[in-house]
C-alpha cells in the first residue's frame, strides 16, 4: 500500500493543554480520509501540523516514504500538501487569478495571461465552476472555497487538508463539492475532509479516523461503519468525573422560552422554533456542536437579538406567579439585567464580551455597577472589595487587582468573569464554554461555583462542549442541532451515545440527506 | 487670456509639490502604513536639498551646476529616507501607534530644519542657492512655441519627472508581482503573510522609499518653486497636509495624483485668479476661506466615495494597523 502521507506519534501541547497526544494516523494515496471528532479533539490542529502552521513538539511525518521536515506552509507547499482553512486567506479586493498568483513560486515569471490560462485548464478538469476574473468580494462563500482549492491545486498539491469545508455550504453547495473531491481522488489526489457530520463522513470518505480529545481513538473502513458506530468512536466510553451534584429543591418555573426563532443578517434560522423550560435550582446543560445556535439561544434571552414574531420568553420572577410574570422579548439588555437574569457568556474571544482587556479588576467590576448609586462620583470601594474578594475565593492569579485583565491566562480571565456574574446575585445564571482552556482544578472550581448557586435557587442555564461534563453536572439536557431542539433528556438517565448521536443524526435528515 | 496662462503656470508647480508629497504616500499607505509625518518628512527633504547645495555652491569655487543638482536630490532622499526609518522602526518594530508616531514625525521633521536652518541663515532672513537656476531651466525651443509651449513644457524637470513617476508606480503597482504583494499586505497582511511575502521587509521598504519620494517635494519647494531661497519654510508643513489629503482624493491610485494634483493647484490659487478673472476684489480675510477649497474637494469626494461603497475606492483594508503574526 502507497502512503501520501503517515503520521507517527505526533504530540503538541499549548503551555499546559495537550491538544494532540500520540497520533499515528496514514493517508493513502488516492482516497478520501474523514477526520472525524468533537470540538476540541485537537483536529485542526494535528492538521495545522501538515500544514506547517504549527511544529509538533514529537514525533515523525513521513511523506511519500521519506522522513522530512515542515516548517512553514512554504515547505508544506513544496512537498505537495494544501490546506483549506475555515478561514479563507484571500485578498478581497483581488481578482480570483490575482489571489493565485499571490501564493506563486518567486521564480516563475509574473504574467496574469499565463496564469489564467492554467488555473483555466485545471477547472476544466476538475469542472470547478468559477470565473477567474472575478473580484473575492462579489464571490460567495462556496466561490471562496473553489478559489481556495484551485490555488492549492494550481501550487501543485497533491494531498488537500479541508478544514470543515461542508459547515459553510448549502446542501446543494455541498453536494458539487463532493462531486469535484470525487473527480480529484479519481486522478489520484489524496484528500482528508475535516467535519463532524456523521451523514457527510458516510457519504464522501473510504476511510475514518477518529480522534478523542486529542488521541487517536482507530480507522475504520467507511463500508463497515454506521452511524452508531461512529458516535461511539467520537464520544468514547463514559467517563466518570465524580462532580457533586443532587437533586433540585423545590423547583420553580423560571423562565419559559416557547417557539423562539431568530433569522441571522444572511436570511438562516439559527433558531427554529425551540421551547423549553428552566427552573430555579436546577442546572439546565444545552448540549450541541458549536454553532448550532447555543450562542443566540443565550444572547435572545439576555435580550441581545431580535426574534422572530410568535417567539415568547417569559420570566418568572416570584415562583411560578403568572401575575408577576413578564415578557422578555423587547426589553432592553439593560432591564433583563435589572431583573436578575445574567449572561456569563465566555465565547471563543474571552476579552469579546464581557471584560476589557486594558482595564483591571476593579474597573472590569466597576462595569457593571457605575450607573448605581447617587454621587456624581463613582464609588470604587465597593467594586475594590469584589475584586479582592474573586481573587482570594477563585484564586485568581494575578500581579495586583489593577493588572490589565488582558495581562493574565486565559483561565484566569474566565473565573473573574464568572466571578463577577456569580456576586450579583442572578437568579437566571447563564454561562457559555465556562471552563474551555481551563485545567482541571479551575474547572472543578466552576463546577462547584454553580452547584451553590444551583442550591440557593438560581436557574442556571450551562452551554458546555463536554458530555461527560454535561451528563455528570446537569439535571436535564437540552440539545441543539441545526438551530432545532432536538430533545430534552434527563441528564441521570441518558448516555454519551444517546446524546451523541442525537447532537449529530437528525441534521442530517433535516438538510435533505445529502447521504 | 493672460490671466488664465499666469494661473496655469502657478497652478502646476504648485501641484508638482503636492504630487510628490502624495506619490511617496500612497506607497506607504498601500502597505497598509499611515505616515501622518509627510510634512515633516517634506521639511528634512527640503531642507537637506537646500542645505547640500548651499554648501557644495559656497566651498567649490567654480560649482558645477549638473554635479549639484545631483547632490541636492540624493541628500533630500536620504534625509527624508531616515525620516521614513524611524517611522518604520517605531510602527513596524516596535508597534507604535501609527497616528502618534506620524505626528510626532512631523513635529520631529520641522525641529530638526528649522534647527540646523539656523546656522545655514546666519543671522540673515533669508539665503538663497544659485543652483534653481538649473531646476528651473526650461524645455528649450518647445517652451517657445507660443501659449501651448509656454504653460506645456514651461517648467523644470521635476515637473516631468513627477509625471513619469506616477506612470511608473501606477505600472509597477498594478502590473508586477511586487505591486501585487506590495497591496496584499496593505490588504490583508496575515494572507501576504500565510503566502509567504516577508511583510515586515515590504513595510520597511515601502514606507523609507515613500518617505524618500515625499521629501522630493520639499526639495522641489525650496529649490525650484520657492526660487532657491531658504525662507517662508513654514509653507511646506501646509503642502505638506495638502498632500495627504491628495492621496485620500486620489484614492490610493497614482495616476490620479497627477490631474488631482494639478486641480488642487488651481483651486488653490483660485482666490488670486478667479477676482481678476470676473472683474471683482474681494477682502483679504475672504482668501483664507477661498485656500480651503482643495480640503473641501477632499471632503466632498470621501463623502462620494463612502456612497458608492466600491471596494476598489476604499482605503487599503489594514491601513492603519499593526500587525501581530497570529500565535497561540
Amino acid at each position: 500500500m502507497e502512503y501520501a502521507i503517515e503520521l507517527r506519534h505526533i504530540t503538541k501541547t499549548f503551555g499546559s493543554v495537550v491538544a494532540n497526544h500520540d497520533v499515528s494516523l496514514d493517508v493513502r494515496k488516492g482516497e478520501i480520509l474523514s477526520l472525524l471528532g468533537e470540538n476540541g479533539s485537537g483536529k485542526t490542529t494535528l492538521m495545522n501540523m501538515i500544514a506547517g502552521i504549527y511544529y509538533p513538539d514529537s514525533g515523525e511525518i513521513i511523506v511519500d516514504g521519506k522522513l522530512v521536515e515542515i516548517r512553514s506552509p512554504k515547505d508544506a507547499y513544496a512537498l505537495g500538501i494544501g490546506m483549506v482553512h475555515q478561514h479563507f486567506k484571500l485578498i478581497d479586493v483581488f481578482t480570483a487569478a490575482e489571489n493565485i498568483a499571490l501564493v506563486l513560486d518567486k521564480q516563475e515569471k509574473y504574467n496574469l495571461k499565463d496564469i489564467k490560462a492554467k488555473a483555466q485548464q485545471i477547472c476544466e478538469r476538475y469542472s470547478f465552476d468559477i470565473d477567474l476574473e472575478q473580484k473575492v468580494y462579489e464571490m460567495s462563500v462556496s466561490q471562496k472555497q473553489t478559489l481556495e482549492i484551485i490555488k492549492m491545486l494550481y501550487r501543485g498539491a497533491q494531498l488537500l487538508i479541508l478544514d470543515e469545508p461542508t459547515a459553510v455550504l448549502t446542501p446543494q453547495e455541498t453536494e458539487k463539492l463532493f462531486a469535484v473531491m470525487r473527480n480529484m481522488r479519481a486522478d489520484g489526489k489524496s484528500i482528508i475532509i475535516i467535519t463532524h457530520k456523521l451523514h457527510e463522513v458516510l457519504s464522501i470518505s473510504d476511510r475514518v479516523a477518529i480522534l478523542r480529545k486529542g488521541e487517536y481513538a482507530g480507522t475504520i473502513d467507511t463500508a463497515a461503519a454506521d452511524e452508531a458506530s461512529l458516535t461511539e468512536l467520537m464520544v468514547g466510553k463514559k467517563v466518570e468525573l465524580n462532580i457533586e451534584r443532587e437533586a433540585p429543591v423545590n423547583p420553580h418555573l423560571r423562565l419559559n422560552v416557547h417557539n423562539l426563532t431568530i433569522t441571522n443578517a444572511e436570511g438562516i434560522k439559527v433558531l427554529d422554533q425551540v421551547s423549553f423550560e428552566a427552573f430555579s435550582g436546577e442546572i439546565l446543560g444545552i448540549a450541541g456542536i458549536s454553532g448550532n445556535g447555543q450562542k443566540e439561544l443565550l444572547e435572545a434571552i439576555a435580550g441581545l437579538q431580535h426574534p422572530e414574531k410568535d417567539s415568547s420568553i417569559v420570566y418568572y420572577p416570584d415562583d411560578d406567579r403568572d401575575s408577576t410574570a413578564e415578557q422578555l422579548i423587547g426589553k432592553s439588555p439593560k432591564n433583563i439585567r435589572d431583573m436578575g437574569i445574567h449572561l456569563s457568556f465566555v465565547p471563543e474571544d474571552r476579552l469579546g464580551m464581557g471584560l476589557v482587556g486594558s482595564m483591571g479588576m476593579i474597573d472590569n467590576m466597576m462595569l457593571k455597577t457605575y450607573s448605581e448609586g447617587h454621587s456624581p462620583l463613582v464609588d470604587r470601594k465597593g467594586p475594590r472589595y469584589l475584586a479582592e474578594e474573586i481573587k482570594d475565593e477563585l484564586g485568581v492569579v494575578t500581579p495586583s487587582i489593577s493588572t490589565p485583565v488582558s495581562r493574565l491566562s486565559g483561565g484566569n480571565v474566565q473565573k473573574v468573569l464568572v466571578g463577577r456574574e456569580i456576586a450579583a446575585a442572578p437568579s437566571v445564571l447563564m454561562t457559555a464554554y465556562a471552563v474551555r482552556g481551563l485545567d482541571i482544578n479551575t474547572s472543578y472550581t466552576i463546577y462547584h461555583l454553580l452547584n451553590e448557586q444551583k442550591k440557593s435557587g438560581v436557574a442556571i442555564i450551562y452551554v458546555g462542549e463536554d458530555l461527560d461534563v454535561l451528563i455528570d453536572l446537569c439535571d436535564r439536557i437540552l440539545i441543539l442541532c441545526g438551530g432545532k431542539c432536538n430533545g430534552i433528556v434527563d441528564a441521570r438517565k441518558t448516555n454519551k451515545e444517546e446524546v451523541g448521536l442525537l447532537m449529530t443524526r437528525l441534521a442530517g435528515k433535516q438538510e435533505g440527506g445529502v447521504a | 487670456m493672460d490671466t488664465l496662462i499666469a494661473w496655469i503656470l502657478r497652478a502646476i508647480p504648485f501641484g508638482t509639490i503636492i504630487m510628490y508629497g502624495a506619490l511617496g504616500e500612497i506607497v506607504t499607505e498601500k502597505t497598509g502604513n499611515l505616515n501622518l509625518g509627510v510634512p515633516g518628512i517634506m521639511y528634512l527633504g527640503g531642507f537637506a536639498g537646500f542645505a547640500s547645495a548651499y554648501l557644495y555652491e559656497n566651498s567649490v569655487a567654480a560649482p558645477n551646476m549638473f554635479l549639484c543638482v545631483i547632490l541636492s536630490l540624493v541628500c533630500a532622499f536620504i534625509a527624508s529616507m531616515i525620516g521614513g526609518l524611524i517611522y518604520s522602526f517605531l510602527t513596524i518594530t516596535l508597534r507604535a501607534n501609527q497616528n502618534v508616531t506620524g505626528l510626532a514625525l512631523t513635529t520631529f521633521g520641522m525641529g530638526v530644519a528649522n534647527f540646523f536652518g539656523v546656522f545655514i541663515l546666519d543671522g540673515r532672513t533669508a539665503t538663497q542657492s544659485l543652483v534653481y537656476k538649473t531646476f528651473q531651466t526650461k524645455i528649450p525651443v518647445l517652451s517657445q512655441l507660443g501659449t501651448i509651449g509656454q504653460t506645456v513644457f514651461g517648467y523644470g524637470f521635476m515637473v516631468y519627472a513627477a509625471i513619469i513617476l506616477a506612470i511608473v508606480l501606477h505600472h509597477i503597482l498594478s502590473h508586477t508581482r511586487i505591486g501585487l504583494n506590495l497591496r496584499a499586505i496593505g490588504e490583508n497582511p496575515a494572507t501576504a503573510d500565510a503566502a509567504g511575502i516577508s511583510v515586515t521587509r515590504y513595510k520597511y521598504l515601502a514606507t523609507c522609499l515613500g518617505a524618500g519620494i515625499s521629501g522630493l517635494g520639499g526639495l522641489y519647494y525650496v529649490l525650484d518653486y520657492n526660487q532657491g531661497i531658504w525662507a517662508t519654510t513654514g509653507q511646506i508643513e501646509a503642502l505638506g497636509w495638502l498632500a495627504l489629503a491628495l492621496v485620500i482624493f486620489t484614492t490610493w491610485k497614482p495616476l490620479n495624483a497627477i490631474w488631482g494634483s494639478y486641480l488642487f493647484g488651481t483651486l488653490y490659487w483660485l482666490y488670486q485668479f478667479l477676482p481678476t478673472l470676473m472683474g471683482f476684489s474681494v477682502p483679504g480675510y475672504i482668501t483664507d476661506l477661498i485656500q480651503m477649497v482643495p480640503y473641501l474637494v477632499t471632503i466632498a469626494v470621501l463623502i462620494v466615495t463612502s456612497l458608492r461603497k466600491k471596494r476598489e475606492d476604499q482605503p487599503p483594508a489594514s491601513l492603519g494597523l499593526a500587525y501581530f503574526r497570529e500565535e497561540r
